[in-house]
């Protein structure tokens, strides 16, 4: 966006539709696209071929271009561009979409449609784009008219990555990117209806900054609102934290935003959070949240959630507060700016501090620390999964290597979340809201382009990766190192542990069956494979396959029968929280509608 | 506790604006009772809908929320919530009959001042304006007097006095 752009922005009208869409692209600032070609879109592919500035990654499946563009979305702060063909690719696009949607990704989905004349008459390849994806995504266009295209596109990015973040469709009829458009530049005007309130109240933050100094037992509960938000936010989420002297979870969506290794560090809350995150929540009598959105994940049962505590609730959509939980203190805007407000009101107000109570909550803290919730026996020939992740942490810190983490879903997911520490926003993409197997190989690559030196690992199942396995052929197309790791435990275990603990064992199509050799898998796809059968063979296997300069699969055979603890029943409160596997009677208790629960 | 909200909202008179509408209170399962939109400014090219609902008052500030988080919607208003406002509603009601009920008919139509749009030897159109109330308890009294069909529109609605809504 600079000037000379601005400038040399004069209408033309000779230049095809397709061009003058890649020109507001190279405009709103967008270096890669991750897409696959087709009939509809073959005017923009002409149009790729005959530039330089945008790049162009060829995925092997629509789904895998939307979670590619995610995992670089997340791991740089930038818009993620996804361009897919009409009918099939767009359909095959939706289920990244809604990952992005859930997730607060910013992306933006060119689709192909036919063309304007043939709309609604069943086409070939045609499908009603805007109309399936209305509810996937954050808002989406049609471009009927030529002189809309170039507006469209900036009006896209716009909303894409204001207030809170979200993927946007641009359907584009065929004939729309051959005719000539005229270009404009991106307006310098505000938005016509979408306004997003950034700046919080100064009323509100005084009163949260008062009721948190009150506190006698504070919790600071931040989630993915203060990654989206920058770099800048997790920074001032930091500071708050130190001088408050408050504990501090974050969710699954907020790993990294505050840093692991800190002593305020509480882990993670929620269904598989921390003894301490969880018992915190439950104990404390303020409790401040920060870019999170009290999810039934981390609430657990909604009417013993917390009913101690006032809450104070920040957040840049208005419709996430009093959306699950009635709360005191609501403050819409960005947390970044919010937490600037707070850290600022924090040292003017002289409301005095609560010393001696808070004193006595982290007393309080120490003792749950001391049940050590996360501590795993790895002991004999069996490697324990989380004994892999934990490795695995344990030796990219000691290589000190920048490090990008994606998952898949299922336990290993959750092994990663508990035993790899985060210290820095945007190293972590899981797919949190969504659960999206399949999810982490793509968004790795994605990762892994936009961070060409960085190590990009997918902490995998066995069953996940097969959602989008293809990826490998990208991975070997563009020499994209990315290492999958695999906790194989022949099982979809996230399935197997429900099914164990809710179902009375009844193991009912859980089982892998029929898994592909993985070693030989990866050969197949020119990239290295390696496995891990033992416990002593695991640091070697890891270290080998950092030290490969290429993609690598690492098949990592772990216990099978391992469960993820600790675990809050679904239907349950914090305070029924399961520790370990000794411990499963307490599930017997799960009610039907505990059971309905997801 | 559920209450009634009559919500205006101003939106970008644009495709598929209707359709995001909708979409979100279907997915998210909240009811319409009713709902009403047609352009109110021609040249900024806005449309005004009004749409009544019912739920928890949590549920209606959700239901804003979301409605205003819509890209396209420029304003939305608690009409409820604001302060006394008038809503109406528009019906088009036929009576097929002869004799006494034709006669009777008639007779309650002054009363409620319902007008006759169209008349045969054997049937009426009324047109009625009203809450939904009035055109509900006309409707009741029709029904035994040959009520043959009934079109009504959603309500719209507008705060009374000085105050007002602008995009
Ligand atoms: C696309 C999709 N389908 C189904 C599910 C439901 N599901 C959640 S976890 C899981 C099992 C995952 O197995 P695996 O990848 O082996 O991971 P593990 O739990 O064994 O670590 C399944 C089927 C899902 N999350 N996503
Ligand atoms: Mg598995």
């Amino acid at each position: 966006m600079s000037a000379t752009t601005a400038t040399a922005a004069a209408t033309t009208e000779d230049r095809s539709g397709a061009e003058v869409l890649l020109r507001a692209l190279t405009e709103q600032g967008v270096e890669v696209i991750f897409g696959y070609p087709g009939g509809a879109v073959l005017p923009i592919y002409d149009a790729l071929f005959q530039q330089n500035s945008i790049r162009h990654i060829l995925v092997r499946h629509e789904q895998a271009a939307v979670h590619a563009a995610e995992g670089y979305a997340r791991s740089t702060g930038r818009v993620g561009v996804v361009l897919v063909t009409s009918g099939p690719g767009a359909t095959n696009a939706v289920t990244g979409l809604v990952d992005a949607l859930m997730d607060s990704i910013p992306i933006i989905c060119l689709t192909g449609q036919v063309p304007t004349h043939l709309i609604g008459n069943d086409a070939f390849q045609e499908a009603d784009t805007t109309g399936i994806t209305r509810p996937a995504t954050k808002h989406n266009y049609l471009v009927k008219r030529s002189e809309d295209l170039a507006g469209v596109v900036h009006d896209a990015f716009y909303v894409a990555r204001s207030g809170r973040p979200g993927p946007v469709v641009i359907d584009l009829p065929k004939d729309i990117l051959i005719k000539p458009a005229p270009y404009t530049p991106a307006p310098s005007t505000p938005h016509r209806s979408y306004r997003p309130v950034t700046q919080p109240d100064p009323a509100r933050i005084l009163e949260a900054v008062q009721m948190l100094k009150r506190s006698a037992r504070p919790v600071v509960y931040a989630g993915g609102g203060v990654i989206n938000s920058g770099p800048e936010a997790s920074r001032l989420l930091t500071e708050f934290v130190r001088m408050t002297g408050f504990p501090c979870t974050n969710t699954l969506m907020g790993l990294g935003a505050f840093p692991s290794s800190d002593p305020q560090f509480i882990g993670m809350l929620g269904m598989h959070g921390t003894y301490e995150a969880n018992l915190v929540m439950h104990g404390c009598d303020v409790m401040l949240n920060m870019g999170a959105r009290f999810d039934d994940r981390i609430t657990g049962r909604l009417d013993a959630f917390s009913r101690g505590s006032k809450k104070i609730h920040a957040d840049i959509d208005p419709s996430s507060i009093n959306k699950n939980v009635k709360v005191d203190v609501p403050i819409v805007g960005d947390a970044g700016n919010i937490l600037a407000a707070m850290i600022e009101c924090w040292k003017q107000d002289d409301t005095p501090i609560n010393k001696e109570a808070q004193t006595a909550w982290w007393r309080q803290i120490d003792l749950w620390r001391q049940k050590d919730c996360l501590a795993y026996v790895q002991e004999g020939k069996i490697i324990k999964p989380q004994h892999a992740v934990k490795r695995l942490f344990e030796i990219t810190q000691e290589m000190g290597r920048e490090t990008f983490i994606s998952t898949e879903v299922g336990q290993h997911q959750m092994w990663a979340a508990q035993y790899f520490g985060f210290n820095k926003p945007n190293r972590w993409m899981t797919s949190g809201g969504l659960g999206t197997m399949g999810y982490g190989l793509p968004a790795a690559m994605g990762v892994q382009i936009a961070h060409p030196d960085a190590l990009c690992i997918d902490i995998a199942g066995e069953a996940s990766i097969l959602m989008n396995i293809q990826e490998m052929g990208t991975l070997a197309q563009y020499r994209l190192p990315v290492k999958v790791f695999i906790l194989n435990n022949e099982y979809m275990g996230m399935v197997r542990q429900w099914q164990e603990l809710l179902h009375g064992s009844r193991y009912s199509e859980s089982y892998s069956a029929a898994l592909p050799d993985f070693v030989k898998l990866a050969e197949s796809f020119h990239a290295k494979g390696l496995r891990a059968t033992e416990a002593d063979q695991l640091d070697d296997v890891i270290r080998e396959m950092i030290a490969h300069p290429g993609p690598v699969i690492a098949d990592i055979c772990v216990d099978q029968k391992e469960n993820v603890f600790p675990m809050i029943p679904s239907g349950a409160a914090h305070n029924e929280m399961i520790l370990a596997a000794g411990q499963q009677g307490g599930v017997a208790g799960v009610t039907d509608e505990g059971k309905v629960l997801v | 506790m559920e209450r009634t909200a009559t919500i205006a909202v101003l939106v970008e008179n644009e495709a598929g604006v209707l359709a995001r509408v909708i979409g979100l209170f279907s997915g998210r399962g909240y009811n319409i009772e009713s709902l009403t939109v047609a352009p109110v400014d021609e040249t900024r090219r806005i449309s005004r809908i009004t749409v009544v609902t019912t739920g928890t008052e949590m549920t209606i500030e959700q239901i804003k929320a979301q409605l205003d988080r819509l890209v396209p919607v420029h304003k939305v208003s608690d009409l409820t919530l604001d302060g006394a406002h008038l809503q109406r509603e528009l019906a088009l009601i036929k009576v097929v009959g002869r004799g006494e009920h034709r006669v009777e008919a008639l007779r309650l139509a002054d009363a409620f001042r319902a007008r006759v749009v169209d008349a045969t030897p054997e049937s009426f159109v009324f047109e009625m304006t009203g809450n939904a109330e009035k055109i509900d308890a006309f409707c009741a009294l029709m029904k035994p007097l040959g009520l043959a069909e009934l079109c009504r529109t959603g309500a719209v609605a507008i705060a009374r006095g000085t105050r007002h809504i602008a995009a």
